[in-house]
C-alpha cells in the first residue's frame, strides 16, 4: 500500500493563475445523476458485502428500482425547466435493462459516463487485467447504445485500486484515443480542476464532483433534513459564486434518481435550482465540457504553476 | 490476486429486470388513474400495531424499534406497549376528527393478547391487515423448510378468526421476506402486500402460486424512518409529508391519480409531545378537496376498477 495516492500534488487555494470559463462565468455547475443498477443477487465480493440484509434485499433493491421507475422522469423534468442537461455516472448495463431511459437522455443530449456496469459489482480485489476488462466494457456499452466516446469515470460505488485511473485513461485511448478517458469524478480534494499523474503521461484531469452536495450521502450518511439540504446547496453556490470572481469554480450536485426525486425531497432540490439558475455567470455544463475546456486552455499553465509550488517537498 | 471468473460474468444483463418477480415498467408511462369522486390524491394512512416480545431472539437481525438492553429490557418493551395503550387512542381521536379512514396492520400476537383492542378496530369498522405474528417473527431464509408456511397461515388464519375479516392485505414484519414470502402469502389467499417500495402505485407482483399486488406503502415517509432514523424534527415530518402531498397533488394534474401512504406507529406519532403535530398534519391533508381518505383495499378496488 502506498502512503498517498500520488495523483496530484499539493496546490494551496491561494494565489493560483485564474480559471477563465466561456463568457466570462464565475461557476462552472454541473449536475450528475446517478444512473444506476444494483443486482438482487449479485456474486459475492469478498471484500465488501453488496447488501446489509440477507438475500433477498427487499428495502434496499426496491428503493433503488423506485429511482428508474418513479424518480429518473420527474428528475428529468425538473432539471430541464431550468435548463441543465444531466451529466450521467451510468452503470452501463441499464443500456440493456432500461433501455427507454437511456433513449430519453439521448434525445435531451445529456452525457453519459462510465460508473462501472453494476453498482454491485465491486473493483476490489480484481486483477488488473479484470479491471480494465470491465471498464472496457463499460466504455464500449456507452459508445454502443448513445454514439458517445466516454470521457468521464466515476468507479462503481465508489470502489477503487491502485490502478483504477490508469486503467480507466488506458481503456480510453485503447478505444477512442484522446478523444475518450480524460477526466474522473473520484477524487474529492479541490474545488478547481487538478491536471492528474498517470503512468501513460495521458493529459487527464480530475473535476470536482463533490461528496458533500451528494444526495444520497447528505440524505442516507448525514440524514440531513430535505430542506435544509436544499439551504446547503444554496449556501455552497454562494461561497463558490463570490470566489468564482477571482477565479473560475466548479459546483457540481451529484444525485440519485431514488433520493433526490422522492416527493418529499424535490421541493427542497427545485428551489436551489431555481436560485442558482437566477444569478448570471453562471456557466451551465457538463462534466466532459468542464474538462475539455480545462484542457484546451488551462491545464499547461496550471501544471507550471503546480510545479513552482511544490519545489522542496520531500 | 484476481476475483473469480464468475464475478465478471453477467447472466442478468438482459431487458428489464434481474428477476421475475415482476415487469419493468416506468410509472410515467402507465395509463391514468382516476380515483372516485375527481379526487386527486389517496391517503392511505397505515397504522402499525405492533408486538415487541420482551424474549427477543434477533434472528436473522434484531427488528429496528425492538429489544437493544441485556434480558429483561424493560425500557424499550414498555415504550413500544405505550403505544398500544395510550398511543392508538389518541390516533382514534384524531381519525375521528379529521374523517381519516385508516388502516391497521396488526401482529397476530397483539390481537391474541389484547382482545379490547382488536374488538375496538374491528367495532370501528377499520381494514386490518396482517403484520405478522410479532416484531420477532421475521421472515427469512434461514427457517427451516415448513417453519415460514407454518408462520404465515398460523398468522393469517388466527388474525381472521379473530377479527371476523377477510384479512387480505400483509405487511411483514421488518419489511423483511424470505425468498419463498409472496409464495406464502398467496396460498394463504393473501390479495396484496406492502414490504416493496418501488413504485408510487400499485403494480402485479409474480408469485409460483399466482400474481400478487404490490401496494406502494412507502418506507422514506414512514415516521420511524424518519424521526428515529433519520433523527429528523417532528416540524420536518411534517415539512417532508406536506411537500410530498403538493407535489403528488400537481403530478397527478396530469399523469393521474396518485397515492400518499403514511405508515404510522402510535408508539412514535402517539406521544404527547407528538401528537398535536400528527393532528395538524391530517387537518391539512383533509382539509384539501382534493384529497381522498380511504383504506388500502379501498385503493386497490379503485385501482383495479378503471
Amino acid at each position: 500500500m502506498k502512503e498517498e495516492p500520488g495523483y496530484y500534488d499539493y496546490w494551496p487555494y491561494e494565489n493560483r493563475p485564474k480559471i477563465k470559463w466561456p463568457n466570462g462565468a464565475r461557476v462552472a455547475l454541473w449536475v450528475a445523476p446517478n444512473i444506476e443498477f444494483y443486482e438482487l443477487n449479485p456474486p459475492a465480493n469478498p471484500h465488501r458485502a453488496a447488501w446489509p440484509q440477507p438475500y433477498p434485499a427487499v428495502g434496499g433493491y426496491s428503493i433503488r428500482d423506485y429511482g428508474n421507475r418513479v424518480g429518473h422522469t420527474r428528475q428529468m423534468q425538473l432539471l430541464e425547466k431550468y435548463g441543465i442537461r444531466g451529466s450521467i455516472s451510468l452503470s452501463t448495463a441499464l443500456c440493456d435493462h432500461h433501455p427507454e431511459i437511456i433513449e430519453m437522455c439521448k434525445e435531451r443530449n445529456w452525457e453519459f459516463f462510465s460508473h462501472g456496469i453494476y453498482n454491485t459489482r465491486y473493483t476490489y480485489g480484481m486483477s488488473e487485467e479484470q479491471e480494465r476488462d470491465m471498464i472496457r466494457d463499460s466504455i464500449e456499452t456507452i459508445y454502443k447504445h448513445t454514439g458517445q466516446k466516454c470521457a468521464g469515470y466515476l468507479a462503481p460505488a465508489l470502489s477503487h485500486s491502485e490502478y483504477t485511473l490508469d486503467l480507466f485513461a488506458e481503456a480510453g485511448t485503447e478505444l477512442f484515443g484522446n478523444d475518450a478517458g480524460f477526466y474522473t469524478c473520484d477524487l474529492f480534494h479541490d474545488d478547481q480542476p487538478t491536471p492528474i499523474h498517470l503512468r501513460s503521461g495521458k493529459r487527464f484531469v480530475s473535476i470536482p464532483y463533490s461528496l458533500e452536495m451528494n444526495d444520497t450521502i447528505a440524505y442516507v450518511v448525514n440524514k440531513i433534513e430535505p430542506r435544509r439540504y436544499g439551504q446547503m446547496i444554496k449556501d455552497n453556490f454562494d461561497r463558490l459564486y463570490q470566489e468564482g470572481a477571482e477565479s473560475g469554480t466548479i459546483m457540481c450536485i451529484p444525485t440519485h434518481n431514488y433520493q433526490v426525486s422522492c416527493p418529499h425531497r424535490l421541493r427542497a432540490f427545485e428551489e436551489a435550482l431555481e436560485y442558482i439558475t437566477g444569478h448570471s455567470d453562471v456557466w451551465i455544463t457538463t462534466g466532459k465540457e468542464i474538462a475539455q475546456h480545462f484542457l484546451d486552455n488551462h491545464y499547461d499553465t496550471i501544471n507550471d504553476d503546480i510545479a513552482s509550488k511544490i519545489v522542496g517537498a520531500k | 490476486m484476481a476475483l473469480d471468473k464468475e464475478y465478471l460474468e453477467y447472466s442478468k444483463r438482459q431487458y428489464g429486470m434481474d428477476h421475475d418477480r415482476y415487469s419493468w415498467s416506468m410509472l410515467e408511462d402507465r395509463p391514468k388513474v382516476n380515483w372516485p369522486d375527481g379526487k386527486s390524491l389517496a391517503l392511505w394512512v397505515n397504522v402499525s400495531l405492533q408486538y415487541f416480545p420482551l424474549d427477543q431472539k434477533g434472528i436473522p437481525f434484531k427488528v429496528p424499534g425492538g429489544m437493544t438492553m441485556p434480558y429483561p429490557d424493560l425500557r424499550h418493551y414498555s415504550l413500544r406497549d405505550y403505544g398500544n395503550r395510550v398511543g392508538i387512542y389518541r390516533f382514534f381521536k384524531a381519525f375521528d376528527r379529521f374523517g381519516i379512514k385508516p388502516t391497521i396492520a396488526m401482529n397476530t400476537r397483539l390481537a391474541e393478547k389484547y382482545p379490547y383492542l382488536l374488538k375496538k378496530v374491528v367495532e370501528r369498522g377499520d381494514e386490518i391487515i396482517c403484520h405478522g405474528y410479532h416484531m420477532d417473527a421475521l421472515h427469512h431464509d434461514g427457517l427451516a423448510e415448513g417453519e415460514e408456511a407454518e408462520l404465515v397461515s398460523k398468522s393469517l388464519d388466527r388474525l381472521r378468526e379473530l377479527s371476523g375479516q377477510k384479512v387480505e392485505g400483509w405487511l411483514s414484519p421488518a419489511r423483511n421476506e424470505s425468498s419463498i414470502t409472496p409464495e406464502l402469502l398467496k396460498q394463504n389467499n393473501v390479495r396484496y402486500f406492502c414490504d416493496w417500495v418501488n413504485d408510487d402505485m400499485p403494480y402485479s407482483f409474480n408469485t409460483e402460486n399466482g400474481p400478487l399486488v404490490a401496494m406502494p406503502l412507502s418506507n422514506e415517509l414512514d415516521d420511524q424512518f424518519i424521526l428515529m432514523n433519520n433523527l429528523h424534527s417532528e416540524q420536518s415530518y411534517v415539512e417532508q409529508i406536506e411537500d410530498s402531498c403538493d407535489l403528488l397533488i400537481k403530478e397527478a394534474e396530469t399523469s393521474g391519480g396518485r397515492i400518499l401512504a403514511l405508515n404510522i406507529h402510535p408508539w412514535l406519532l402517539g406521544q404527547p409531545h407528538r401528537i398535536a403535530k400528527l393532528e395538524a398534519l391530517l387537518e391539512k391533508l383533509t382539509s384539501n378537496p382534493k384529497v381522498w381518505s380511504a383504506s388500502a383495499s379501498d385503493i386497490l378496488n379503485a385501482f383495479e376498477n378503471q
